[in-house]
């Protein structure tokens, strides 16, 4: 368990903490190494490993930040530089559906407030919160290229458009549908 | 249904273009695309043909080409279209691009919000790879290979300016570049790199199929060939339409059902707001330019509300690098709140107007040029929509006042401290951590 080593040689910023990893850590190490493999062990490689560990595990803690960061060979400084850039690395609040909302004019004149209103009673949270139970994640977001059929929103990688009251109770409920399916996949 | 009129790609067969580039020598394929008069389609209207000529000349061992589908100026969504409908005319594209500058290697650009296109892209670009029209010596060429792959973006509007997106794909903050140097010399991984849009690359495989001076037989004397527009807002039929450049507005808002507009912003956030009396203008690099974003505002909308929106995401946009854009967007965001409570002064409204000048020449890239302009156009085309201070001033009124010129002053003070740092540092490349 504690016998791995990182192929490159840790740098002084790292001290050897690693050594006694919990186990959830130790995945990650593990998962970030494969990653690595995929993409390549160099700087071009920080963002597709990055959103790759961000849409796994729905963020990207400290830990895999310094391990990403010893891996390519940059301080952890920068690779949380390059999170707190984008956003869709950085928002705080992750369920296991993230939705966002457009708030762009087109959106906006399609009365988007309505369906921001709508989403917040349903939800029981604000923007930029998750349910208590994980999961759902509400956010605002900038023009998803829908604009001729706002309003829009996108629940995760899905797009939904033309979006009413109706609809969102539609989308919340197939969203707890299929996370009912596969939990019943895994078990 | 999104496409609303009859688009030239619907009758261009897949490779037709492609293959009639690859009979001819690199260096006639470049002057082909200059005779067409392509201009880049992604808003700044760079002869297409030029910009490759200059990467062809560059020196360089591995050269890219980019396709920019960041697509993120708000009301524009013709290239989520085009990738849709026709991704293989956008890989001919970039086949061709490659090679007549003698790249190996070609990247998309395809921002998070597409996500959901990218498995039928991949599988576009598979087929492609079977079919010999991609990876190793295309369509029976000895010495000729190339492959396309798909990098995903993050989140950032400013990641499409093309400076950004290649430090993004380096794996940093997209950050634009100091430039020149220009990507076509010293571009991704400081190799000869030429970036254009989704709609451009498509309209190099139609060039190539239905010949050069069919593009340029179309269109304006400077702004040559057809267009696609995506027009949204408080028309009855939304979507995406195809004109020649040189057509009025108002020939494109009748055939979107928008003639009663109050305004227009053609260009998104970082256009311009065309009032009435102008809807006569042509939309072309000559009178209106766009990159196809066409947003129709209707008799009853406030166009302090779009103001605001617009300042909203360029605030929350800007990447940070240059005071006068990271604090000038906040600065006329509060403002434009201010004017919406009746609360700005005939003084503070003229200051927000010299930032705003000065956000036009002071910003480094393009987002802090053109973000004030929608502003800008409020204030001089519809300034009656700007419910103003009384000009006796009380003396609540006069303290408010001192308050907001003193803000305006900070912005000033700040940009100065920040523009002398900049001085006796430069050369160097400074980031900061957070924006
Ligand atoms: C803030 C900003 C955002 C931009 N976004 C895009 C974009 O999403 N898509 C695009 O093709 N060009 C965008 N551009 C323009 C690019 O910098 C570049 O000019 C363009 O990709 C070149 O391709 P073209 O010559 O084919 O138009 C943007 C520019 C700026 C300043
Ligand atoms: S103008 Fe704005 S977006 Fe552009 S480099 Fe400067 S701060 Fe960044
Ligand atoms: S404005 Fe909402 S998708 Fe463009």
């Amino acid at each position: 368990m504690f016998t791995h080593s990182p192929k490159q040689q840790r740098s002084a910023s790292s001290p050897d903490t690693f050594e006694v990893l919990d186990e959830a850590s130790a995945s990650l190490r593990d998962e970030i190494d494969e990653l690595i493999e995929i993409h390549g062990e160099n700087r071009n490689a920080l963002i597709p490993v990055l959103q790759e560990i961000r849409s796994r595990h729905a963020f990207v803690n400290s830990f895999a930040m310094q391990y990403v960061a010893d891996r390519l060979g940059v301080s952890a400084a920068e690779v949380y530089g390059v999170i707190s850039f984008y956003s869709f690395l950085k928002e705080s609040n992750y369920g296991k559906f993230a939705i966002s909302l457009c708030r762009t004019i087109s959106c906006d004149m399609a009365d988007k407030a309505r369906i921001a209103k709508c989403l917040q009673e349903k939800l029981g949270v604000k923007f930029g919160e998750t349910t208590p139970d994980g999961m759902f994640s509400l956010n605002w977001t900038n023009c998803i290229g829908m604009c001729d059929q706002g309003p829009a929103l996108l629940v995760n990688e899905q797009v939904f458009t033309h979006v009413t009251p109706k609809k969102i109770k539609e989308i919340l409920d197939g969203c707890r549908k299929t996370y009912q399916e596969n939990e019943k996949g895994v078990s | 249904m999104t496409i609303r009129n009859t688009i030239t790609f619907a009758s261009i067969p897949t490779d037709k273009g492609l293959k009639a580039a690859l009979e001819k020598e690199p260096k006639s394929v470049i002057n082909d695309v200059i005779e067409s008069g392509l201009r880049g389609c992604g808003g700044a209207g760079f002869p297409t043909g030029i910009k490759w000529k200059f990467a062809a000349k560059a020196e360089g061992a591995q050269k890219t080409v980019i396709c920019n589908a960041d697509e993120g100026e708000p009301g524009t969504f013709k290239d989520r279209v085009i990738l849709a409908e026709w991704p293989d005319l956008v890989f001919e594209g970039m086949t061709i691009a490659a090679y007549a500058i003698g790249a190996s290697s070609g990247i998309v650009y395809l921002r998070a919000e597409y996500a959901y296109m990218r498995k039928m892209l991949e599988e576009c670009l598979e087929k492609r790879r079977q079919a010999g029209m991609l990876g190793a010596k295309i369509a029976g060429k000895e010495d000729f290979s190339f492959d396309i792959h798909i990098h995903m973006g993050s989140g950032a509007y400013v990641c499409g300016e093309e400076s950004a997106l290649i430090e993004s794909l380096e794996g940093k903050r997209g950050e634009p570049r100091n430039r020149p140097p220009f990507p076509v010399e010293i571009g991704y991984e400081n190799a000869p790199t030429i970036v254009n849009n989704v709609e451009s690359l498509a309209w190099v495989s139609a060039i190539f199929a239905n010949g050069s001076k069919w593009f340029k037989g179309a269109g304006t004397k400077e702004s040559p060939g057809y267009k696609l527009m995506s027009i949204s807002g408080d028309v009855k039929l939304p979507g995406v339409y195809e004109f020649p450049f040189g057509t009025t507005l108002s020939t494109i808002l009748e055939a979107a059902g928008g003639e009663d507009a109050k305004a227009v912003a053609v260009g998104g956030a970082s256009g311009t707001l065309v009032p009435p009396n102008n809807f006569a203008c042509k939309i072309c690099f000559e009178d209106v330019p766009t990159g196809g974003s066409i947003i129709v505002f209707g008799k009853n909308r406030n166009l302090l509300d779009v103001a605001e929106n617009f300042q909203e995401f360029f605030a929350d946009e800007s990447c940070g690098q240059c005071t006068i854009c990271r604090l000038g967007n906040v600065k006329l965001l509060e403002g434009i709140r201010l004017m919406k409570q009746g609360q700005c002064t005939d003084q503070h409204l003229e200051d927000l107007c010299s930032l705003g000048a000065s956000m036009q020449i002071a910003s480094k890239c393009g987002l802090g040029q053109t973000s004030p302009n929608v502003f800008l156009s409020v204030v001089k085309h519809f300034r009656d929509e700007i419910p103003r201070h009384p000009v006796a001033e009380n003396d609540d009124q006069k303290t408010e006042k001192a308050k907001s010129s003193n803000l305006f002053q900070s912005v000033v003070q700040l940009f100065r401290t920040d523009a002398d740092t900049a001085k006796n540092n430069s050369g160097t490349n400074k980031k900061g951590v957070s924006a």
